[in-house]
């Protein structure tokens, strides 16, 4: 367990963090060599397992019916106009042109079930593979993959959320150092990282510290500083995150005039480019929230807004990620937190439905241009075919991580609890 | 700067305008002559409690020492009297004490004066809201809830009206659980309101779930699905038996009010079909009155003396917002039949005996030498078994609490100004979302995180709070005022850590003072609180 570190940063490698990134869970003993060979599988940008992971929310609920999952020119069609994709026999609402075209490289499950039919609940469900318990805060999936995976030599959290709504990702039971670091458009610099003061005064009033620092260890055990408060580790990780040539990563206005318009000029095309860039600079998990989609009145036109914005951002992300060669080590799913009614209600909205809506995942051992899953054209059938549970996605997810999804966490109250209770999906992956 | 996050509405116009009220009125010059000596208090507060306080405290005391003893543990010296009213007014205020309030305890004469300082708290408003906020969490958590129908803040506003009369507790839970009426006249009707369910009334289960935890201190929510594993004595039956105490609460025109036609309804693992649950109390049935409404017969039942479960959870809650961690862990999961560890049976006894005094608890669980040793110890494993006063985390209300008042050398209490008061309660909001609440009742221990680091080092808030402002920022005043470099270092110090500072520490922020010029002088006192306020010793509580 990564117990003694925080979601950030690389000096704290610690043996049995080396063990899981190695596989070699199981062995009580290691050697120098299995140190070193746990680094280099690290460092190995191919082959599997992933080792990053971008998510993609589309908060409010995108229509499964408007967007991945067209049923167009029957009763539950709602007007919806279709395109071919990259995947034979494959239709998506018209406005995914872009996305259309980068199939190849994408799978789209049409069959995601989730058991939460409310926004707040439903997001804690997608994102932590868990329905909300009152006796535990279950960890968002990033948080596990950071508590899971070897830390990577990065100067900034490896754990970032970008727009978050009202329900950014979490550590749960695995401690506040695993939640997510929040940034809102990435059009700049991120907040608190500058010093208010010139450097020669910062550092000044660092130096005064230490004189304070001094007087209260007087007399107490040095494991209070490095065990328990971790005051001077984070004093340094703060100062070395302030002073960081990658905190460039979050600032988009950096980037190439071609590539941020390519994203679109919006702040969730801004928030993928900076995903890309954080991935580039080793973050492990960013997730990333296009809000907006909670039709439940003028439903095809509201869906159509948030399908412009996200049809230019999503393409270019993954084209972006093939052409550096991160996609094969880096997961990246799109979806919301439920689907939306197939019959169009009396606002020409659509309401809720967590019975079968659709996810798109690529990269990072997902097999692309494929289709997994349909719902009934009729929209009479509740129940889709190859049902895919939220549960089921994360094991999979997991698994591709090389992360041992069964593997029981004690809980802070004492019940041992399994990072994933669900399914590996293989039909998505093999 | 240009900060992606929305910045916090830029109050400080209303502190800078309470000031300039305070300075029209001539009060803010009364500052002067705290660089000088300690003042004067014009009337001495009562003693804090007659009789026998310290004989218990000593009682539990003594299962304390027998168990260090036990263990070869050498236990840690006796803080001295201002690290006690430091953690006193961290603990019941929910912020450091004023530089005002140091020189008036210094002031202060007599052995027993920590006690006496103790008394003037309990009466003082700030802690009977910070008390009531803190245990509003153990019954309704931090969340809004349903709008129309429930009103967190009056709930905490009648919760510190009571715990300001001292009202016993068994009542005070009482009229919690056996409430009618609609929120605004009665209340404590929020602690069922908050639980509705839209269409469906006002949820059992949680309530049940509520009620066994925050008043009982047990966890029988574990088996609401299936019988208790684990080696959990809990039967499905038992829950479900106490969720329907509240099978017949329900809203109507008039509030809330029982509806003697309603049944409480579940499935059993195992059963196909739903089945009426009665109600019933899963020990000590004997205890169950006979006669009246089902939510008065489980209030009776609750909060009967012989029910000792009800005193040991709230001895344990209590224990832990004192010390911020529980004498038993986690704060709501007591064994009913034991073992309990040193000082909780014999706490409980006296809480009993004395009709569930909570201000006789707290003076009594404070006069102890458990509460009064030093953090100091060179053994990490002694505070585990209390042989020293456990290093903790400041929770974020505390740090943001502590950031303002030291920022100010007056008390913000009830007596300030309201343009000030406003303007606290707005920062502390603020600073609590960014620095991340700790949710319902959270007493573990971790390091700080990031982020937060950054919001000290480089936020708002305290780069607001130490910067020159000659009009109200206590660093500034001190640079103008103090009549020389020790002066203004002492002082500095006891507004921030409450303490004097070590001859190391006096000799490098005097060193630097002296080598200063006109404004560099003032510059040198920013940095100064700067530096405390980001040092250990302010954000764990010790």
């Amino acid at each position: 367990m990564n117990a003694d570190s925080t979601c950030l940063g690389y000096d704290h490698l610690t043996r049995r963090t080396l063990m899981r990134g190695a596989g070699a869970a199981g062995l009580s003993w290691l050697t120098p060599l299995a140190d070193l060979l746990a680094v280099e599988a690290e460092k190995s940008p191919s082959g599997k397992p992933a080792k990053s992971l971008i998510l993609l929310w589309l908060g409010g609920a995108a229509s499964q019916l408007d967007t991945f999952d067209p049923h167009p020119a029957t009763k539950i069609g709602g007007g919806v106009k279709t395109i071919g994709t990259a995947i034979k026999g494959v239709q998506f609402a018209a406005g995914l042109e872009q996305t259309a075209s980068v199939m190849g490289d994408v799978s789209v499950i049409r069959s995601m079930v989730s058991r939460e039919g409310d926004h707040e609940r439903a997001f804690y469900n997608i994102k932590t593979g868990y329905r909300p318990d009152p006796t535990l805060i279950h960890p968002s999936i990033g948080a596990v993959l950071c508590h899971e995976l070897p830390e990577t030599p990065v100067e900034i959290p490896t754990h970032v959320s970008i727009l978050p709504n009202q329900w950014p990702a979490r550590g749960g039971y695995l401690g506040a150092k695993f939640d997510a670091f929040q940034v809102y458009d990435p059009r700049g610099s991120i907040p608190d990282v500058r010093a208010r003061v010139a450097d020669e005064r910062m550092e000044k009033r660092l130096e005064s510290l230490e004189v304070v620092e001094r007087a209260f260890a007087a007399g107490r055990a040095a494991s209070l500083d490095t065990q328990k408060t971790l005051h001077r580790l984070s004093i340094e990780r703060a100062r070395r995150m302030m002073t960081s040539e990658q905190l460039k990563a979050f600032d988009v206005s950096l980037a190439p005039a071609a590539e941020r318009n390519a994203y679109g000029d919006t702040p969730f095309g801004r928030g993928c480019l900076a995903a890309l860039r954080l991935i580039q600079t080793g973050v492990r998990c960013v997730e990333v929230t296009l809000s907006g989609w909670d039709t439940h009145a003028n439903n095809l036109e509201g869906q159509a807004a948030q399908v412009k914005i996200l049809d230019a951002a999503y393409a270019s992300l993954i084209r972006d990620l093939k052409r550096h060669g991160l996609l094969e080590s880096t997961i990246v799913l799109c979806g919301g937190e439920f689907g939306r009614t197939p019959k169009i209600n009396a606002l020409e909205g659509r309401d809720h439905w967590p019975h079968a809506f659709s996810m798109l995942v690529a990269g990072g051992g997902f097999a692309g241009g494929r289709v997994m899953g349909a719902t009934d054209p009729q929209g009479e059938k509740k129940e889709p075919e190859k049902p895919v549970y939220v549960e089921d996605l994360h094991a999979t997810v997991l698994d591709l991580l090389g992360i041992d999804y069964l593997k029981e966490m004690m809980t802070p109250i004492g019940r041992p609890m399994a990072l994933s209770k669900g399914d590996v999906v293989q039909e998505l992956t093999s | 700067m240009s900060d992606l996050l929305p910045c916090p509405p830029r109050s400080a116009w209303l502190r800078n305008a309470a000031v300039l009220v305070g300075l029209v009125g001539g009060a803010a010059f009364g500052v002067l002559h705290w660089f000088e000596k300690p003042v004067t208090v014009t009337k001495d507060a009562p003693v804090a409690e007659q009789g026998d306080t310290g004989m218990v405290a000593k009682a539990v005391d003594a299962e304390f020492e027998e168990e260090w003893a036990a263990n070869g543990e050498e236990p840690a010296p006796l803080a001295d009297d201002l690290t006690l009213m430091r953690r006193l007014s961290l603990v019941l205020t929910g912020s450091i004490p004023s530089l005002q309030e140091i020189r008036e305890f210094q002031a202060m004469t007599g052995t027993d004066r920590t006690r006496r300082w103790l008394s003037r708290l309990l009466a003082d408003r700030r802690t009977s809201d910070y008390l009531a906020e803190r245990l509003a969490r153990a019954f309704v958590g931090t969340e809004n809830g349903p709008f129309l129908i429930y009103r967190r803040r009056r709930l905490v506003e009648w919760l510190g009206d009571a715990l300001l009369q001292n009202r016993p507790y068994d009542r005070i839970v009482r009229e919690l659980i056996d409430s009618k009426g609609v929120w605004t006249t009665s209340p404590q009707v929020n602690f069922i309101t908050v639980t509705n369910e839209p269409g469906k009334g006002p949820d059992e289960a949680k309530l049940a779930v509520r009620v066994s935890r925050a008043f009982l201190g047990v966890r029988i929510d574990c088996v609401e699905c299936h019988d208790g594993k684990l080696g959990s004595p809990w039967k499905q039956a038992d829950f479900h038996q106490l969720a329907a105490f509240f099978g017949q609460t329900d809203f109507a025109l008039t509030g809330l009010r029982d509806d003697p036609k309603d049944r409480y309804k579940a499935r059993y693992l195992g059963q196909t079909e739903e089945a009426v649950i009665p109600a019933q109390v899963p020990w000590k049935t004997e205890l169950l009155p006979e006669k009246g409404g089902p939510r008065a017969r489980l209030a009776r039942w609750v909060t009967a003396p012989e029910n000792r479960a009800f005193a040991r959870a709230t001895v344990n809650r209590l224990w832990a917002l004192l010390f911020n961690r529980p004498l038993v862990s986690p704060v709501d999961d007591l064994p009913l039949a034991g073992p309990f560890p040193p000082g909780l049976e014999r706490l409980a006894d006296d809480f009993i005996a004395h009709g569930f005094d909570l201000h006789r608890l707290i003076g009594v669980i404070t006069a102890t030498r458990v509460f009064q040793m030093s953090s100091l110890s060179e053994n990490p494993e002694a505070e585990r078994r209390w042989a020293a006063f456990p290093v903790t985390r400041l929770r974020p209300e505390q740090m943001a609490g502590s950031v303002i008042q030291a920022a100010s050398l007056t008390t913000l209490d009830a007596e300030a100004h309201v343009l000030l008061r406003i303007k606290r309660d707005l920062d502390v909001g603020n600073f609590v979302k960014r620095y991340g609440d700790t949710g319902e009742d959270d007493f573990e221990d971790g390091g700080g995180t990031i982020p937060q680091r950054l919001l000290l080092m480089n936020g708002n808030m305290v780069s607001e709070n130490v910067r020159n402002n000659p009009l109200v920022n206590a660093g500034t005043r001190i640079a103008m005022l103090a009549p020389d470099d020790r002066t203004a270092v002492e002082t500095a110090y006891l507004a921030i850590f409450t303490r004097r500072p070590t001859e190391a520490e006096r000799g490098h922020f005097e060193g630097l003072l002296a080598s200063s010029k006109g404004n560099g002088r003032q510059n040198v006192m920013s940095d100064l609180y700067w530096t405390l306020m980001n040092a250990t010793e302010f954000s764990w509580n010790h």
